[in-house]
């Protein structure tokens, strides 16, 4: 089973990596923690329904901020949602452009908010990426006991 | 939960930890992912949990079922109305217990939060352990609710007997009693209560402090109307005080209301076993029964104020046997408010349908109050458990029954016990009981007092349980009643105590051999017994000379004693007792049986 156990391993690094490069937060670890026989699968489910609804938020930022002029309440307020939505999972870095975000439109600064928000986008794909890939990974391994998954 | 009647309370002990499982949440957050999250960890907390994501859909599912949840958890910003919003509009009209929460911290969104009448504020990202402890909003709640309308402080460890509900049972694990905050002191009443029963709701009008007075020209009128009838014009009208709006009635009336179904609920969770409601059995006329476990009747002039530990209707009535217990363990604690209705209409032997009548709740007053449930925390410490329902609503029947439909039993003759103690009459009677539970007995303004007297704890506790030990459907005599009150206003009493009642309730079916053991030890004073948290026994209802009077839980109970008028004056309303006869219920029947 060397294979597997190389998974396994890699299932390991792979997720202490999300943590450790500051992609995730410890409300990742909350929803591992809620994840059982009832719900073997549910930090997929959750992060399944994260990218439904972010990419929906992100579209509406886009378009928001296509407007002249901009509406910095309605901005303001997509961004509130996709930060609340992106704590769900614990995106960190995500959130932490989020905010920026939200200050610059408090601050009236249109230029300030298109930056953030490129950013925000690349911090999203790149947990994307990062999520996905861990998953597939850890599906592969097939279960593993919380042991070696914990960190 | 033990179906036995009462279980020990060891048994109630057994669970370490656990949360007051049952718990009927509703989380609206129009965010998928944390709807999600909210309710896998609500369930892992043994919460039931209901979702919603538009807060207008959470507002026609909170009226649609009425009493059908313990507390809502909504989040601040949503789409299509303000959480804030929310917040105001359950807290006026369902007046439960509201949690924010949002991923913005800001002082003044808290702020705001608290303003509107949130019980508590959380930040996303919410952990589970946040969540586990949101029992307790819904616990402090019946608390304040129980103050208002009773003025007493809750009894100390309400709880519902042993075996009973026992929400709390992980939760106070290790007999932990659950304390209720106010310790009664001699006869102050708390007037400020109602501004703490307030609290959750977002109503921002100047408070009217509901005295003991007021209260009881309210139920007075509410009664004289007929509860079903029963409109905040009218009451106004006839409460006859010129100071006094029409929203004032309006938002008391709905807090009674609640109050009375919450009190119904949590009888017949502890009808179930402690069968013994103590109601307040305020109607004129022997009133069928109460619901939960008392039965007692009410005579024209007499005022039975059955203390009516609480739920409902139904398991007064149902109680005829002090312990129903029930049947439900927590789970059942739980179970929606219909279902206890749905036993209402038992038949019952005066053809109102003591068993909880359910459907009655309305109709009844409750006085108990729910908290009255937690208040008798016997030894056992036994959380007081009592039913996430509410309290239930004592039936009240306008004229001739009183049916109360919590306690099944009958006011005991209350005239020999009045002198058992001395002390002051009741004026402030009410030992403790909830005004709602007086207001019940009491349909003239009269309140039944129940005065418990304190005794030694076990000494009572063993008398109380062994006249709860019979529960032989006599209640038709007040003789028994009385003449078991009359022995052992000690026991009766010693319900009140802490803890030892639950045992002492458990054992419903103890003959009262010692009541008279007791004996009279000693009389509290009037002071002390409104001071005695309620044991885990259910009712007393304290006379005059603040005996107490024990309405066992019988189904047929038909003792209807006449509540010497000075009983009923000093019912007062505002003492936070919290009588939770129905919890002690078993004991109660025994007394009342002959």
């Amino acid at each position: 089973m060397e294979k597997k156990q190389q998974l396994h391993r890699q299932v390991v690094m792979m997720r202490q990596s999300l943590f450790d490069q500051g992609y995730v937060d410890d409300q990742f670890v909350q929803l591992e923690e809620l994840q059982d026989d009832t719900n073997p699968n549910f930090v997929e489910e959750i992060v399944t329904l994260y990218y439904r609804d972010s990419a929906r938020l992100i579209s509406s930022i886009e378009q928001a901020l296509e407007r002249s002029p901009l509406d910095f309440d309605k901005l303001d307020n997509l961004m509130h949602q996709f930060r609340g939505s992106s704590s769900s999972i614990g995106a960190r870095k995500v959130k932490a452009e989020c905010t920026q975000f939200g200050e610059h439109c408090v601050g009236g600064n249109g230029e300030g908010c298109m930056r953030s928000f490129q950013r925000m986008k690349r911090e999203y794909s790149a947990l994307r990426k990062k999520l996905e890939a861990y998953f597939q990974v850890a599906r592969q391994a097939g279960p593993m006991d919380t042991a070696s998954r914990s960190n | 939960m033990d179906a036995g009647a009462f279980s020990s309370s060891s048994s109630s002990l057994s669970r370490k930890d656990a949360l007051p499982a049952g718990l009927r949440v509703l989380v609206v957050d129009d965010d998928p992912t944390w709807l999600k999250i909210l309710e896998k960890m609500l369930k892992k907390c043994s919460y039931q949990v209901t979702t919603c994501n538009l807060a207008r859909e959470a507002l026609s599912l909170l009226r649609e079922r009425k009493d059908g949840f313990d507390i809502v958890i909504s989040d601040v910003n949503m789409p299509d109305m303000d959480g804030f919003k929310l917040l105001e509009h359950v807290g006026l009209e369902m007046d439960l217990p509201v949690i924010m929460m949002s991923v913005d911290g800001e002082t003044s969104r808290v702020k705001k939060g608290v303003q509107h009448g949130a019980c508590d504020y959380l930040l996303k990202p919410i952990k589970m352990k946040e969540l586990r402890n949101i029992w307790q909003h819904v616990f402090r709640k019946r608390i304040h609710e129980a103050r208002d309308f009773s003025g007493y402080e809750v009894i100390e460890g309400l709880q519902m007997t042993a075996g009973g509900f026992d929400l709390y049972d992980g939760a106070f694990s290790g007999g932990e009693q659950m304390v209720i905050p106010k310790k009664r002191k001699d006869t102050e009443f708390k007037h400020d209560d109602k501004e703490l029963s307030d609290t959750s709701s977002s109503m921002k009008k100047a408070r009217v402090v509901w005295s003991v007075d007021l209260h009881q020209k309210f139920v007075k009128a509410v009664n004289q109307i007929g509860f079903e009838k029963v409109g905040p014009k009218r009451i106004l009208d006839l409460m006859n005080v010129p100071w006094l709006t029409r929203e004032n009635v309006a938002s008391h009336l709905q807090k009674y209301r609640l109050y009375l179904t919450r009190l119904q609920k949590d009888n017949d969770l502890k009808t179930s076993f402690c069968g013994i409601p103590i109601s307040d059995v305020t109607a004129p006329n022997p009133v069928g029964g109460c619901s939960n476990e008392n039965t007692f009747e009410i005579h024209p002039n007499e005022v039975v104020s059955s203390h009516v530990g609480f739920s409902g209707v139904d398991s007064f009535f149902q109680n005829t046997k002090p312990v129903r217990v029930e049947s439900n363990g927590i789970g059942d604690a739980f179970q929606p408010m219909s279902k206890t209705k749905r036993k209402a209409n038992a038949d019952t032997p005066d053809g109102f349908d003591w068993k909880n009548s359910g459907g009655d709740l309305d109709k009844l007053f409750v006085a108990v109050k729910p908290e009255a449930r937690y208040a008798t925390a016997p030894d056992a410490s036994i959380p007081s458990r009592f039913s996430w329902r509410e309290v239930p609503e004592i039936n009240f029947q306008q004229g001739k029954h009183i049916n109360h439909s919590e306690s099944k039993f009958r006011p005991p003759p209350l005239p020999s016990l009045m002198h058992s103690t001395e002390h002051e009459q009741p004026g402030p009677a009410p030992a403790k009981y909830s005004p709602i539970e007086r207001t019940l007995a009491d349909p003239f303004g009269n309140y039944l007092l129940y005065s418990k007297n304190r005794t030694d704890n076990h000494c009572e506790e063993s008398a109380l349980q062994e006249v709860v030990g019979s529960r032989p459907p006599q209640f038709e005599t007040e003789f028994p009643i009385q003449k078991t009150l009359e022995t052992a206003p000690a026991a009766m009493v010693a319900a009140e105590n802490q803890g030892p009642n639950l045992s002492c309730v458990t054992e419903v079916g103890s003959s009262p051999k010692n009541l008279s053991s007791c004996g009279d030890s000693h009389r509290p004073s009037p002071e002390e017994v409104l001071q005695m948290g309620w044991p885990d026994d259910d009712f007393y209802s304290l006379g005059p000379g603040n005996q107490l009077f024990q309405f066992p839980e019988f189904g047929e109970l038909d003792v209807v004693s006449e509540v010497p008028e000075h009983l009923y004056d000093t019912l007062r309303f505002d003492y936070e007792q919290v009588f939770d006869a129905s919890e002690l219920c078993p004991m109660d029947a025994g007394l009342f049986s002959a």
